[in-house]
């Protein structure tokens, strides 16, 4: 009990990383069995196993789910157990911040999924098209409860983006210039400023949807006046900043993978970095590639094919980069390393999809078909979970201690690969052959069925993958063979401490002068003498706090109150929350003895 | 549900690259080369990776490689390189985006295209035409859809006529005006039956949201807008004896006169008749009225349980007095080879398994069963036989 009420209230980056990451690997599994049951139930024409309303929540839930309750917190997971410990601090700068996030989204994703048990779950898929969502074509509490969730997940990641920028830009050690910092922490970086920018947008969208609903206003009711465009404008405006949001951090974990295991450092650094800040801006420009079938007439549908083609150049940097730092190497094939190829090898197939999209007319015949599914998963799976496959393997001995078992890890490796594969590559003939997403079920005319089945085995492969994947975190957090502090032999300030690091990280600050402070041997020498020292007394950390999770019931409640439809009831949810914060603000972080001197 | 391959006479009927006009050509030529150039790239980077993989793996006792850290040449090599084919994508592209959204020529057929959950209505302004879910179109003549809903975004795809389009909700600003209608144009290369669905989720019965577009020769297609005008009176009259009503039915033989909408008949009616008709061989001529056939008085009666029952809330058939306008247009029902927006096989078994309970065919569909409510209408408590005597009356409006 006092175990648990320990994690409850606690405000230490890593323990909150670890429950980001538990968190998300939950979801990452009902999400998948969500994507199981859809491919069942495409396992034949014409078949009708679930019913299509059923059909329709799951592939709604499955689309919100994978985004928002997995993939974006699995990266937000890393950035919370591994951001610190690269920059040489203790903390993030607003430790109890970040507990706060991780309750909103935790919260909030239970607050969407519940909908589930009251067999309304929501059912207009992840993109939520109006005017099909308002009252008039979907009366349901299905759209309420996917208005509220997001509503209430998105809090989490615009805190989650201010604290990490906050703690880049103030608490990295002495002489981590931003040149020097690894390229994970950059594309964390990079990412927190396309959080706090993109999310806003979408809670835009969905207040107005909110008050469409609620308090009968008419942003997007057409008999009104209301544009149901405008929804698509607000959405991709968000939703492909969000694509970013969710590559970004996987190419910085493999970014700094392939230099540990090829014995090289990063080629051409600097150009990796201008790379994904450029994608990081451009990916501003480039939403209305997801409406070239809305029409929106030549001039608009030129200007987007013009910049979504340029964000393809940066990407191809990137990776002609990762090759060059591979080329002339020394290459150890862990599993950390094949995931990091994998991400090379089949990333590159979604991205040359994407150009193909990038050509207006040939999306009018691929938009919104099994092709552009292909396509998505090629880059959200083939890219973004290959890279948080990758570093898991990776940060796996830092965060427990032991090794993973790389016999399991090459199983899961393999089977992820051809699962992977068998279950996305048909999918761009059943597109290409005429079958739309988001059906419960096709004609057998289409003469699509075999590529489904091939499809269905892929996937329930991919299943088995990551039931490996589980299983190996299991046993090797049990059994894995002890892991020193550097397993790896990597070269930047995460590795120079014991594993699992202390609660409060660095006895001492280290002072650095490279790019790899671990692989220049005088320098190494200088940063263990005081990384791995003992301490005489143990630096003093922020203390345990249960407002955190208060102030997210508050923010929680509140949003779910609004579902009430009175205007009023929200409120007393909102005076909770703000009593929650009044309390929190006058605590003290440190205690009585200590000043407050941190947020 | 049976195959209609034959009557689509292609292994994939939904193919995105099988393009029938000048608008899927070019959409077609442009993928062609996008596909190329991808490939290309593509087989640089596995041919690199697999030559790293095998070349530069860890050997036993080697020394530390040498610690390259970039090389400008390189960089901006493989940043000018993707640019430069970025470019030569770009160009054609942009250059089929305006060719492909030009307004319609003048001597083009406009057609009204409009979505519902989850079906089609499309509109024959000038010919006073209108039908549902089979879409007839003249080969070689430019045609140009103009695209609005009647209730949420759908999207307008027949793969082979060329792209999607979405269809929005028409908007309904304060002072009257309304916007928000799209268009795709082109010109239909051969005939034959092609089979489309809507793109954009829409609704429970998304997926059963389909299409045919009957391309046919000028001349096959004027002879079906006569009968769906012209003669629809007397082919919606399958009875012996007028009945009584029959003095209230709309005069609709005008529109007739009106038909040739485009002028330009003459334009390019291909050699090839043969193929595809409407429902591919199938007799197309209406029984003349008071000729005496077989089950007349089963088609009788169901026309007499139709016209009385609240299908007429909805349902208009030309020539009868049914008018509504909520429902998919009945009009020459007989000719079409499915029912259910493309869904089932247009039988008298399909029909009447379709009035009994539209929902366990298309769930979420408005229409009411014979004992399930739907949309704001009651169960019609029709019985087996009146049920049965509706089908054949509508499998008769041929």
């Amino acid at each position: 009990m006092t175990n648990l009420w320990s994690w409850i209230t606690t405000v230490d980056h890593k323990r909150i990383g670890v429950m980001y990451f538990l968190t998300s690997l939950f979801f990452f599994f009902v999400g998948g069995i969500e994507a199981l049951v859809i491919r069942v139930q495409l396992w034949k024409a014409e078949q009708a196993l679930i019913s299509a309303e059923l059909y329709n929540q799951l592939f709604t839930m499955h689309g919100t789910t994978m985004v928002f309750m997995v993939a974006m917190p699995m990266a937000v997971a890393f950035f919370n157990y591994v951001v610190p410990l690269q920059i040489g601090a203790r903390d993030v700068a607003f430790p109890r911040l970040n507990a706060l996030s991780y309750w909103i989204f935790l919260f909030g994703s239970l607050f969407m999924n519940a909908s589930w048990f009251v067999g309304s779950a929501p059912n207009t898929s992840w993109v939520g098209y109006a005017n099909l969502t308002s009252l008039q074509f979907s009366p349901g509490p299905n759209v309420d409860f996917w208005v509220i969730g997001l509503s209430i997940v998105g809090i989490a990641s615009i805190l989650g983006g201010v604290n990490f920028i906050t703690t880049i830009v103030n608490l990295r050690a002495p002489g981590m210039k931003f040149m020097r910092m690894p390229l994970f922490t950059w594309m964390t970086f990079v990412t927190s400023f396309v959080l706090v920018t993109a999310i806003p947008v979408i809670a835009v969208a969905l207040i107005l949807l909110a008050f469409d609903r609620f308090f009968d206003a008419n942003f997007y009711v057409t008999a009104a006046g209301g544009d149901p465009i405008l929804w698509q404008h607000l959405f991709w405006l968000f939703g492909h900043p969000e694509v970013y949001i969710l590559i970004l951090p996987s190419f910085g974990m493999i970014s700094d993978v392939i230099p540990a295991f090829s014995r090289k450092p990063l080629f051409g650094y600097p150009v990796v970095v201008y790379a994904g800040v450029l994608i990081g801006f451009i990916g501003w420009g480039v939403w209305s590639h997801h409406m070239f079938t809305s029409g929106l007439g030549p001039i608009a549908d030129s200007f987007f094919v013009a910049s979504t083609m340029i964000i393809a150049i940066p990407t191809g940097v990137k990776i002609f980069n990762w090759l060059a730092t591979m080329w002339g190497g020394s290459i150890r094939f862990t599993t950390a390393m094949l995931f990091s190829i994998g991400l090379v090898a089949v990333f590159t197939i979604g991205g040359l999809s994407g150009v193909m999209h990038a050509s207006a007319p040939v999306d009018l015949q691929q938009h919104d078909t099994y092709f552009v599914v292909a396509h998505f998963h090629y880059v959200i799976v083939g890219g973004v979970m290959m890279g948080l496959f990758a570093g898991f393997y990776y940060w796996f001995p830092k965060v427990t201690g032991r090794m993973p078992d790389e016999t399991l890890g090459k199983i899961h490796f393999w089977l992820a690969l051809i699962g992977f594969n068998l279950l996305f590559f048909p999918m761009h003939f059943s597109g290409i052959y005429g079958m739309p997403r988001r059906t419960w079920t096709y004609s057998a005319e289409l003469n699509v069925e075999l590529w489904n089945q091939l499809s269905t085995v892929g996937g329930f492969i991919f299943g088995a993958a990551a039931v490996v994947w589980a299983w190996n975190m299991i046993r090797s957090a049990r059994s894995g063979a002890p892991a020193g502090p550097n397993p790896w032999g990597a070269a930047t300030l995460e590795w120079s401490i014991p594993s699992p690091p202390h609660h409060y990280n660095f006895p001492s600050l280290p002072v650095v002068r490279t790019r790899e402070p671990l692989w220049h041997e005088e320098e190494r020498r200088e940063v263990e003498a005081v990384t791995l020292a003992e301490p005489e007394r143990e630096p003093e950390m922020p203390r345990p706090s249960f407002w955190p999770i208060l102030v997210a019931a508050g923010a929680t409640l509140t949003w779910a109150l609004v579902m009430t439809g009175i205007w009023w009831v929200p409120l007393t949810g909102l005076a909770f929350t703000g009593f929650a914060i009044f309390m929190w603000a006058f605590e003290n972080p440190f205690g009585k003895k200590a000043g407050a001197h941190h947020g | 549900m049976p195959l209609l391959l034959a009557a689509c006479g292609s292994e994939y009927p939904q193919s995105s690259i099988d393009p029938k006009t000048d608008f899927a050509e070019i959409i077609h030529g442009l993928y062609v080369s996008v596909f190329w150039w991808t490939m290309v790239i593509l087989a640089v980077v596995w041919i690199l990776l697999a030559y790293i993989l095998v070349r530069f793996r860890e050997r036993p006792d080697q020394p530390l490689p040498r610690q390259i850290r970039g090389h400008l040449g390189m960089e901006i090599g493989w940043t000018i390189g993707p640019a430069i084919i970025v470019v030569a994508i770009a160009v054609p592209t942009i250059q089929a985006v305006f060719a492909t959204q030009r307004g319609d020529p003048d001597n083009a057929m406009v057609v009204e295209v409009v979505g519902h959950q989850f079906w089609w209505e499309f509109r024959y302004g000038e010919a006073g035409v209108v039908t549902a879910n089979e879409l007839h179109l003249p080969v070689g003549r430019p045609v140009s859809l103009r695209l609005s809903s009647a209730d949420v975004i759908h999207s307008f795809w027949v793969p082979q006529l060329g792209g999607k389009r979405d269809v929005n909700p028409v908007v309904r600003r304060p002072e009257g005006e309304e916007v928000s209608a799209t268009w795709l144009h082109f010109t239909i290369r051969e005939p034959g039956v092609y089979m489309g669905q809507c793109a954009e989720f829409c609704g429970e019965s998304h997926s059963l949201m389909g299409m045919r577009v009957v391309a046919e020769s000028e001349e096959q297609f004027q002879a079906w807008l006569t009968d769906m005008g012209g003669s629809a009176a007397a082919s919606g009259e399958p009875a012996a004896a007028a009945a009584p009503d029959t003095s209230a039915v709309p005069d609709t033989t005008a529109a007739a006169d009106t038909v040739p909408a485009g002028g330009d008949t003459t334009a390019a009616a291909p050699a090839s008749d043969t193929a595809a008709g409407p429902p591919a061989g199938q007799p197309a001529p209406a029984a003349p009225a008071g000729e005496p056939q077989a089950g007349d008085a089963l088609v009788t009666e169901g026309r007499d349980v139709f016209l009385r029952s609240t299908c007429v809330a909805c349902h208009a058939i030309g020539g009868t007095s049914a008018q509504g306008q909520v429902g998919p247009n009945l009009t020459l029902l007989g000719r079409r080879s499915t029912i259910a927006s493309g869904w089932m096989e247009n039988t008298p078994e399909n029909l009447e398994r379709w009035i009994t309970s539209p929902r366990s065919v298309k769930p979420g569909v408005l229409m009411p069963g014979i004992a399930e409510a739907g949309g704001n209408w009651p169960a019609t408590n029709l019985s087996a036989e009146q049920v049965g005597a509706v089908a054949a009356y509508l499998s008769s409006l041929r």
